[in-house]
Formats: C-alpha cells, sequence, structure tokens
C-alpha cells in the first residue's frame, strides 16, 4: 500500500485535488475500516489471519482487473470486455500450456500478449474507428465469450501437466521468507501490479496524457499530442493488465473455464467507482480502486462469515455502490 | 420616476471572499443599465441574487417599491426577472422550438405535448424579433449567433419586464450586434429594463443610457453613459488610466518570412488564400464572422486540414495535415474557445503549459521529470506574469486571462516561433487585456511571428502591423497597420452586395 501511495502523491491529479482526493479516499479508507471492525465485532471467525488472507486473495483477481480498467475509466472511456478478455487469456494459456507442452514463462507470455492484443483491437476501435467505447467492448466482450467457448470446445482446459502453475496465484513467496506472515502470490500480484500502475500514472507521460485525454481530449489533441496512438497504448495496457488477472484466475482453479468471466467487469467497474474515479474521466486513483475492490472483498466475505444468503449479499453490494458514489456526490455538491 | 428594480445594501460572502460589499444598484422601467467590472469584481454574483440563485446574507431587493426574497431562480422568474447566460445553456440536440418551451410545454390529453402550438409560440416570438429562424429546426445545427438569438427568445418568452443580459455580443458579428441591439431598443421602448452586462465599450455607448461600474464587490459609481467618455468608465474599472496607445509598427521589409501560405483552398470556407508573415510581425485578421478567418487557422494548423495549397516555414515546405504536423513545425494556436480547445481545466498550472512538450521533460522509458517541468512553469509564471498562486493550481480556477497566460506559456515552451491567436482577449476583462496586448508586443519583439484574429477592430487596429480582411473564405485584401476602418469594413463586405 505504501509504495502506491508514494507513487501517487506526486502526480498531478493528486496533486490538483490533493485536499478533494484526500478526503474522498480517506472516507473509502475510513469505510473499509469501519467494515472490518463491524464484521469483526459481529462474528469472532472474521478477523482471524486465515480469513484475511482468504479476503486478500478473493480480491486479488477482482483488483488486478479494476486496476486496469481503471486507466480506461480515467481517459473518460469504458471497458466491457475485461470480463471475458481475463477468461479468454486463461484459455490461450491453457492452448499453450496443455496442448501446446510448452515451458511456464510461455504461457504466462500467451496470457500478456492475448490481453495486450485484444486491448489494442478495443483501442483501435474506439480512437480510430470512433466507435463508443460502451458499444466497441460490448462487441468484444461477446466476441471473445465466444471465442474462449469455440476454441476450448466448450470444455475447460485443466493445469495438471505444469504443477507449478498454480503457485502463481496460490504458492507464497513472502511465507517462505517470513512463514507467519503466508500472504498468497495472487495477493502480492495484485499489490505489484498496483504499485506499478499508480506509478505509470503518477510520473510517466503515459499517465500525463491518460488523465489530459479524459480531461479535455481536444485540447491535448490541439497540442499535437498524438491522442488517437496514446489512447490505443492505454486500452493495450489494460489489456495486458486484464491479462495478468487470466493468469491468476486460472491458477487458482488449476483451469481454464471458459463459461466464466460474464459479470467479472461490472465487479471490477463497481470496484473502481467505490474507489472514487470519476466515469466522466480525467480523475481517478489506483490507491482508490484498490480500496475498492478490498471493499467489495471484505463484505462479501463478511457476509458469508455472518451466514447471510448469497443472493442477499448481491443486494448489498448493489446498495453499497450506490451509496458510495451517493456520498461522493454529496461531498462535491458541499465542495461546490 | 418609479423604480422596477432597487437592490440596497446587498451583501455576500463565500468561504473566504467578501464578493458583495453593500452593493446598491437600480433599474427604472424602459432603460438600458449597463453594469461594468473586471473579472472577480461581483457582477455576477449581484446578478445571480437578483435572480435567486445566491442568498444574499444582507440587504434588501425590492421590486416595484415593495421588498421581495427571491429564494429560487423560479421566484425570480415569476417576478419578471429573466436572465441570458454567457454560457449558453441550450439543449443542442432539441429544436429551437423545444429549448423555449421546455419544462413548460403546451400539453394536450394524457401528457401529450402540443407540438403544433409550441412550434407556432415560437415562431411567433421570432417574428417579433424579426429573425427567420426555423423553430423546428435542431440547435445544434444553428450558428453561435442564432443560438443566443434562441435564448433571447426564451427568455422574452416568459415576458419579463426584467432582462439580464450576461455578455450577449461575445459570440456575434457587427451586423448580428445590430440587430441584437434593434431588439434591445425595441424591449426598451416597450418598457422592459435591461440590465447589460458586456467589456465592450463601444456597445456601452451604444446601447446604454446608464453606466454602473463595479470593483472589488462594491459599487465604484453609476453614471450617465452619454455624458462620460470612455476613459472615465475604463479607470473607473481599473483604479487607473489606460493608455490606449499603439505601439510604433516596426520596419520589417527586411524580415525573413517565418510563414508563407498560398493558394490554400478548402471546400467553399477557404478559397486560394495566400499571404506572407514575417519574422517579428504581427498581422491582423479582420472580417465578419463565416469570414473564414478562424478556418484558415484551423486550416494552417492541421486541425481542418486544407484540400489544396503549399505552406512554407522559413522558407521550407511542409505538409500539414494534423495539428502534431504543425506543432513540430513550430506553429502554435491559442483558440477562441480556451476551455474546450486549449485547457485541460480539471488538471494544474504546470501539466497544461508541460501539454504540449511532455516527451522532451521524460526520459526514454517515459518518466516525467517533474521537477525540471515546475522549475520551467515558475519560469512562465514569473515572466508572463501568470496571476497563481503556484504551479500545481488547476487552471479552472484562474480568471480568463491568466488561463490565456497559461496557453501562451504552453506554446512558447514548445519553442513555437508562429503563433496563431484566435479572438485573443475574448471573456478578458479590460486591464489584462492591456497586458496581453503588451505580451503580444513583446513577443513579437522578440522575433516571434504572430497572427491576431479578431472580430474586435479596434483590437487589430491597435495591434496588428498589417492587416489581412477576409470576406466569404477569400483574402480580399492586405492592409497597412495604420488603415482607417472605413478601409477595412469597404474590404470584408467586399463584393457581398453583388
Amino acid at each position: 500500500m505504501s509504495a502506491t501511495g508514494t507513487a501517487q502523491s506526486g502526480t498531478t491529479t493528486a496533486r490538483a485535488a490533493r485536499r478533494s482526493g484526500a478526503q474522498r479516499k480517506l472516507l473509502a479508507f475510513a469505510s473499509l475500516i469501519l467494515l472490518v471492525a463491524g464484521f469483526s465485532i459481529a462474528s469472532p471467525n472474521f478477523f482471524q489471519l486465515s480469513n484475511i488472507m482468504a479476503i486478500l486473495q478473493a480480491a486479488s483477481v477482482n483488483g488486478v482487473l479494476a486496476v486496469g480498467v481503471t486507466l480506461i475509466i480515467i481517459t473518460g472511456g469504458i471497458d466491457l470486455s475485461i470480463g471475458t478478455l481475463m477468461t479468454f487469456c486463461a484459455v490461450m494459456t491453457g492452448v499453450v500450456l496443455t496442448w501446446g507442452g510448452m515451458p511456464l514463462p510461455l504461457g504466462i507470455a500467451a496470457a500478456l500478449a492475448t490481453g495486450a492484443c485484444c486491448g489494442l483491437v478495443s483501442g483501435t476501435l474506439v480512437a480510430k474507428a470512433k466507435i463508443p467505447p460502451f458499444i466497441a467492448t460490448l462487441g468484444m466482450m461477446l466476441i471473445l465469450k465466444g471465442l474462449s467457448l469455440i476454441v476450448t470446445g466448450t470444455k475447460p482446459i485443466y493445469f495438471n501437466d505444469t504443477p507449478s502453475f498454480t503457485l502463481i496465484a496460490q504458492g507464497s513467496l513472502i511465507g517462505a521468507v517470513v512463514p507467519a506472515f503466508p500472504v498468497p502470490n495472487g495477493v502480492l500480484v495484485l499489490f505489484v501490479v498496483a504499485a506499478a500502475v499508480a506509478w505509470i500514472l503518477g510520473r510517466t507521460v503515459l499517465g500525463r496524457y491518460t488523465f489530459a485525454l479524459g480531461s479535455n481530449e481536444e485540447a491535448a489533441r490541439l497540442s499535437g499530442v498524438n491522442t488517437d496512438g496514446w489512447k490505443i497504448a492505454i486500452y493495450a495496457l489494460a489489456g495486458g493488465i486484464v491479462g495478468i488477472g487470466g493468469l491468476l484466475i486460472a491458477s487458482r482453479l488449476n483451469s481454464a473455464q471458459p463459461a466464466l468471466g460474464l459479470g467479472y467487469e461490472l465487479e471490477a467497474i463497481a470496484a473502481v467507482v467505490i474507489g472514487g474515479t470519476s466515469l466522466s474521466g480525467g480523475r481517478g486513483t489506483v490507491l482508490g480502486t484498490l480500496i475498492g475492490a478490498l471493499i467489495m472483498a471484505v463484505l462479501t466475505n463478511g457476509l458469508r462469515v455472518m451466514s447471510v444468503a448469497p443472493e442477499w449479499q448481491t443486494v448489498v453490494t448493489g446498495i453499497i455502490i450506490i451509496v458510495a458514489v451517493y456520498g461522493d456526490q454529496l461531498r462535491r455538491g458541499a465542495a461546490r | 420616476m418609479s423604480e422596477l428594480v432597487r437592490l440596497e445594501g446587498i451583501d455576500k460572502h463565500f468561504p473566504g471572499v467578501h464578493a458583495l460589499r453593500a452593493v446598491g444598484f437600480d433599474l427604472r422601467p424602459g432603460e438600458v443599465h449597463a453594469l461594468m467590472g473586471e473579472n472577480g469584481a461581483g457582477k455576477s454574483t449581484l446578478m445571480k441574487v437578483l435572480s435567486g440563485v445566491y442568498q444574499p446574507d444582507g440587504g434588501r431587493i425590492l421590486i416595484d417599491g415593495a421588498e421581495v426574497s427571491l429564494p429560487t431562480p423560479k421566484a425570480a422568474r415569476d417576478l419578471g426577472i429573466g436572465i441570458i447566460h454567457q454560457e449558453l445553456a441550450l439543449m443542442r440536440d432539441l429544436t429551437a422550438a423545444q429549448n423555449i418551451w421546455i419544462g413548460r410545454e403546451p400539453r394536450l390529453s394524457f401528457g401529450r405535448i402540443d407540438e403544433a402550438r409550441l412550434n407556432a409560440e415560437a415562431e411567433a416570438i421570432f417574428a417579433t424579433m424579426r429573425l427567420g429562424i426555423d423553430p423546428r429546426a435542431p440547435v445544434a445545427g444553428l450558428s453561435i449567433a442564432l443560438q443566443q438569438m434562441v435564448e433571447i427568445a426564451k427568455a422574452l418568452s416568459f415576458r419579463s419586464r426584467v432582462l439580464i443580459m450576461d455578455e450577449p455580443t461575445a459570440a456575434l458579428n457587427d451586423a448580428e450586434i445590430a440587430e441584437l441591439f434593434t431588439i434591445v431598443r425595441r424591449l426598451r421602448a416597450e418598457g422592459v429594463g435591461i440590465i447589460y452586462i458586456s467589456h465592450k465599450m463601444d456597445e456601452i455607448k451604444r446601447v446604454a443610457d446608464r453606466v454602473t461600474v463595479m470593483r472589488d464587490g462594491a459599487t465604484v459609481g453609476t453614471v450617465e453613459a452619454a455624458d462620460t467618455p470612455i476613459s472615465r468608465i475604463i479607470s473607473m474599472m481599473v483604479g487607473r488610466e489606460l493608455t490606449e496607445e499603439k505601439a510604433a509598427i516596426p520596419d520589417l521589409a527586411a524580415a525573413p518570412a517565418a510563414l508563407e501560405v498560398s493558394h490554400l483552398s478548402r471546400g467553399a470556407d477557404l478559397r486560394d488564400i495566400g499571404f506572407t508573415l514575417r519574422k517579428g510581425e504581427i498581422l491582423g485578421f479582420a472580417g465578419l464572422m463565416g469570414a473564414g478567418r478562424t478556418e484558415l487557422a484551423r486550416a494552417i494548423f492541421g486541425a481542418e486540414p486544407a484540400d489544396t495549397g503549399e505552406i512554407r516555414v522559413h522558407g521550407r515546405p511542409v505538409t500539414i495535415r494534423t495539428p502534431r504536423d504543425a506543432v513540430r513545425a513550430g506553429i502554435g494556436y491559442l483558440s477562441e474557445d480556451r476551455k474546450q480547445y486549449g485547457l485541460a481545466l480539471g488538471l494544474d498550472v504546470r501539466a497544461n503549459i508541460a501539454m504540449a512538450s511532455l516527451p522532451r521533460y521524460a526520459d526514454r522509458i517515459g518518466r516525467i521529470d517533474e521537477g525540471a517541468l515546475a522549475r520551467v512553469a515558475r519560469d512562465y509564471i514569473r515572466t508572463l506574469g501568470i496571476r497563481t498562486p503556484d504551479d500545481t493550481r488547476e487552471v479552472r480556477l484562474l480568471s480568463g486571462g491568466n488561463q490565456q497566460k497559461v496557453v501562451i506559456a504552453k506554446w512558447l515552451l514548445r519553442d513555437c516561433d508562429i503563433l496563431i491567436f484566435d479572438e485573443p482577449t475574448r471573456g478578458i476583462d479590460v486591464g489584462a487585456k492591456a497586458e496581453i496586448y503588451r505580451l503580444l508586443n513583446e513577443l513579437a519583439g522578440l522575433g516571434k511571428a504572430i497572427i491576431v484574429i479578431s472580430s474586435e477592430l479596434p483590437e487589430v487596429l491597435r495591434l496588428a502591423h498589417r492587416i489581412a480582411v477576409m470576406c466569404e473564405g477569400r483574402l480580399t485584401g492586405i492592409l497597412p497597420g495604420g488603415a482607417s476602418q472605413e478601409e477595412i469594413m469597404e474590404l470584408a463586405t467586399e463584393g457581398m452586395a453583388a
């Protein structure tokens, strides 16, 4: 967390919106603490190391997807294809590792490359063909869902021939060093990805143009910025990050499940929104998204620990999203 | 004479700002009362109090001599106070008539809208304004000037007795302004009281009966427009006398050409345009709205590239298909609409100044050197006199003049030596205008080649070393800087009568 914190503090947006942004993140962070405290009081089983690890593990896939789509949402776009793209990346890894019998690094590369290529296609449709992001990625969502089923013949691909594959998400590098603190690798991956994206947003040209596109794309274009090219690059980067999400889910399930994926995009977007990123673009932080993903995971886990029926968990999640955004509106209204 | 509106001792605080200090103001029926003052003087705040948007902290509002409270904009409207905002508030995809009657559409049974009546009544209002606007035309297809007319028609449709006009002529050309004034005078004759906010002195002289000047949230004074010289009004606004002198025109015959344009054409907008801009020269572009000046600027800059023609920069031919090509050739464009095309309002001063030059401040992997950027940003803040607490202030919080300087800094940092200013002082108050003029002269003195497009003839006359005049997509002539308004207007309307 501290890594993302420092990377964020130098960004233009963080600087420009230092007070309101900090307030908003504080609000989100306070809600997270409040939720954790509430569940801890309500159930003795909640605040256990094993359960906390389970929460983090559960947040990892959604968190990675959410961090990826944060980039696109800051440009003022949206990506509905990330859920089925995640699955398609997992499938391509299965094709390379299980069917092709190739070594693990190639399987990882396959997921990343598949994600980046599909992001490139989405980005090109949005930037060059001028198709609204909602429509372009809705199309991609269905195309990728279909392709996953076609490639696999609707059957899961298992990774039993590559035993080390499950270690990507389920092993624990940290646990090997500090046995008392067995943080699963999936969680480590989430935090590394989040830190890297926070750094890109805060410190690099790509990050600065991400905010510029969302803030005023035409002004950026008239400043001589290759807006189309950068937009495509941002979608491709987000796609690559979704590829990482694909690796995580495949590793956790030890299989690529072609029917999976639909709905993940909305969970990820929900995490971004709870984290305070504006859907109209120009504003947003990775730290906020991370907190948003954790809030959702804590909620799901806590309600389950308290034996609330799953259908009610969904209802509560929906309410939380609405409350989070409404709270943000109130705060903004007060600021104005 | 009885007063239509009387404001007494109006006070208004915002967090950290005493926006209005015991302001007094009155409006008689059948008068045009100009309200003037620099940006931030409190004009808009006062008008928001009068139109029910803000609640005053102290003071009284009297309508027809009776004290009223205006808790909502609707309450103000019901008392006959109409306001036309500076920024158009129309829904672009609805028709003119739908916009006028939005929220109070004539109904038929079952909640159906009586479109026929809606259109007929809109048409009737346009008829009284002697405008040929089709009420069924979507607003998006109308020119800015006609959109403004729709706004006025909407205000009239409320049968307003008090009409507040906030810079109504900002987007209008001379002919349209004359039309607007005809309407204003007719409304005045019918007994409507008009509060007229504008930065343009000549308009005040033409249309206003009285002038009230505000400064720093207080009224400086109210004077009769007819017997008060403009210089007196300006000094009331800025608290000092402004010199309206034009800088000496340098002899540039021997200066090398910075930009040569020949046979530039695009559809019906631009027809065979050719001219040469020299180093250190300010070339003014005059003409009526729609003459093709902005189109020419956008073609040279590659925002909407030309179909045919040649552009040379410093003697070398260049191909400009996109703004990126133009920027690489050293051409910077400062749009008339800074907020839409020039600035990322939500980003800070530093990021906006850096917008066109980022790669230069990044290493191989795209990491930005924020320290170096902060230094150059602070340099420009100092040398251009940008009034901002620091370089991390969001530009939306800056005044118009300071926003314009941020855009200038953006192009200077990019080493652009050909600068195209489209309406450089639109929406900028008088004191800051003079500063922008001085800045333009200094830039020219440093050898920058500058094009200034302006609809305000006095501005062109004051700034330009030479004046190019356009009419209906053609360049009808280039006059020396000392040309008279008559000579320019002749070229600006050349062939139009035929």
